[in-house]
């Protein structure tokens, strides 16, 4: 039977619904700010959001958040940098080079698997107990995805576009910097975005190993101590460095991928 | 005194390998030539080497057997050929300013004088007032006139063109065909025109090349006995008509096979 045509629509139709939106994240707010206040949850184990916002609104005046944002900034700034550059200039070149290919694609198959946050105790061992082991980690994991996804995206460069290019008189060096690389640029930010996550997963990881400073290091010493409110205030800190990225990287995506029909 | 280019297609065969590594032969012992300013169409069923013949002119294969050349004084700095492509083959990260560019940056142009070239030919095309879009905010015949304007900017010898327009719908490739007229009009380029339309041959051009199916080899060159400009009118007229129907003769069983092969 056919559906009468008014009827099809419907189910073609997607509504936005942006009420609903603002109603589910402020809903759980209030849920959870009632929870606590009745008292069937003791604030030790689900502190209040207020309290949690003064606990952080009180951290940021004492100065004591600033250097453990701070710490945290400088490690996962630095670690990402360095992954995310050496990513894309090993993804570029085995995907330009045949012979970097031969070589590259193994190795990375091999060593791509591996948790990252099993190296931290062998990586300790090597560069010490300092920031240096840290930074490592993170280079470390922001580096796996952007090698792949700035290799796949030179891979799946239009070879149409290669032979115009070719047939306009490019050279190797051209087709690299004008055809290859921006047509890799929609994956490389897939895999900045995809390394933005796995660097926060691992900067908590190493400051909770090892640590005297930093988010994760806040999250598990207030809880040795008992300071639940302190720890959720690092659990939201970190929830909101995680949406802050993001929203950064895909205004970032939008400005140098100008000519993206969907942007 | 400079003697004018012109293209020399002579004894021509390619073979290659298909993924089954079979060896496909696709041209055998093609032989023609494109006068300068001319404008040449290369007509054959599917699969008759066409677009093989046209990489061969670009410089993007080598011929089997056989060979592919330019006789006559080539400037220094000016490339033998530029292509236009049948899917477009725009660079969707430039805008169509910087599309019409991409040859002259390769060449080694400065900005300003890249800037100039390509206002020009942005002008001739009809392109004015696009400068700053990006490719997907133009319809598929504006496209094809920013590469019309990329292969023109570097001012080649020969524009080699490959079923430019088979991608547009009809009424566009109607005006498309009228305005390549014009700018050949304007411009006297040597071009060689591969398509599969019979009639779109025949009222661009001068000479048609008809080759066989698989492996391609020249049946007859037709000459089409239409003055200069083209007109519509012309489309009724007994040269027209008269050099479609030899080469659809020519063709027709040949399109025929072709058309069981690709259904088998």
């Amino acid at each position: 039977m056919r559906l009468p045509a008014a009827a099809g629509a419907r189910v073609l139709e997607r509504r936005e619904h942006p009420v609903a939106r603002v109603v589910g994240l402020a809903g759980l707010l209030v849920l959870w700010e009632l929870v606590t206040r009745t008292g069937w949850v003791p604030p030790l184990f689900l502190p209040s959001p207020l309290g949690v916002l003064a606990a952080g609104v009180e951290m940021v005046q004492s100065g004591e958040l600033l250097t453990h944002v701070a710490t945290s900034l400088g490690r996962i700034l630095l670690g990402f940098g360095l992954g995310a550059l050496g990513g894309v200039a090993v993804g570029l070149a085995v995907g330009v080079f045949s012979l970097a290919e031969a070589v590259g694609t193994p190795l990375i198959a091999a060593t791509f698997p591996i948790p990252k946050i099993a190296l931290l105790p062998l990586l300790i061992l090597w560069l010490g107990i300092g920031e240096a082991s840290k930074v490592a980690v993170i280079t470390l994991g922001v580096f796996f995805p952007m090698a792949i996804n700035t290799y796949a995206g030179v891979r799946h460069a239009d070879p149409l576009l290669l032979r115009a290019a070719v047939s306009f008189g490019a050279g190797r060096w051209s087709l690299v910097r004008k055809v290859m690389l921006p047509s890799a640029l929609p994956m490389i930010f897939a895999g900045l975005k995809l390394g933005a996550g796995t660097s926060l997963l691992l900067l908590v990881a190493a400051e909770m190993i090892a640590a005297a400073s930093g988010i994760g290091f806040l999250v598990l010493h207030a809880q040795n101590l008992m300071e639940t409110t302190k720890l959720m205030v690092g659990i939201v800190l970190l929830s909101l460095l995680g949406v802050c990225s993001h929203w950064l990287l895909t205004r970032l995506e939008r400005a140098v991928i100008p000519w993206r029909a969907d942007a | 005194m400079t003697r004018p280019v012109k293209v020399v297609v002579r004894d021509v065969s390619h073979t290659y390998r298909d993924r089954s590594g079979q060896s496909v032969e696709a041209l055998a012992g093609v032989t023609f030539t494109v006068e300068a300013e001319e404008l040449v169409a290369v007509v054959g069923p599917s699969g008759c080497g066409k677009s093989t013949l046209l990489n061969m002119l670009a410089g993007l294969l080598s011929p089997s057997a056989g060979g592919v050349g330019f006789e006559g004084d080539l400037p220094a700095g000016r490339p033998p050929t530029a292509m236009v492509f049948q899917e477009f083959a725009l660079f969707p990260w430039r805008t169509v300013q910087a599309n019409v560019e991409f040859g002259l940056e390769e060449a080694g142009l400065a900005t300003p004088e890249r800037r100039a070239i390509a206002r020009r030919f942005i002008e001739l095309t009809g392109l004015v007032g696009f400068e700053g879009k990006y490719p997907h905010q133009l319809s598929g015949g504006m496209r094809q006139r920013v590469g019309i304007a990329r292969a023109l900017a570097v001012d080649p010898a020969v524009l080699l063109m490959d079923e430019p327009f088979s991608a547009l719908d009809a009424q566009t490739r109607q005006l498309m065909q009228e305005e390549l007229l014009a700018i050949w009009e304007r411009t006297r380029k040597t071009i060689l025109y591969v398509t599969h339309n019979i009639h779109e041959a025949v009222w661009m051009a001068d000479r048609v090349v008809v080759l066989s199916r698989r492996p391609g080899r020249v049946l007859e060159i037709v000459p089409v006995e239409l003055k200069r400009p083209r007109t519509e009118a012309m489309l009724g007229q007994a040269g027209f008509v008269g050099a479609v129907e030899r080469i659809w003769a020519l063709i027709k069983s040949q399109a025929r096979e072709a058309l069981r092969e690709s259904v088998a």
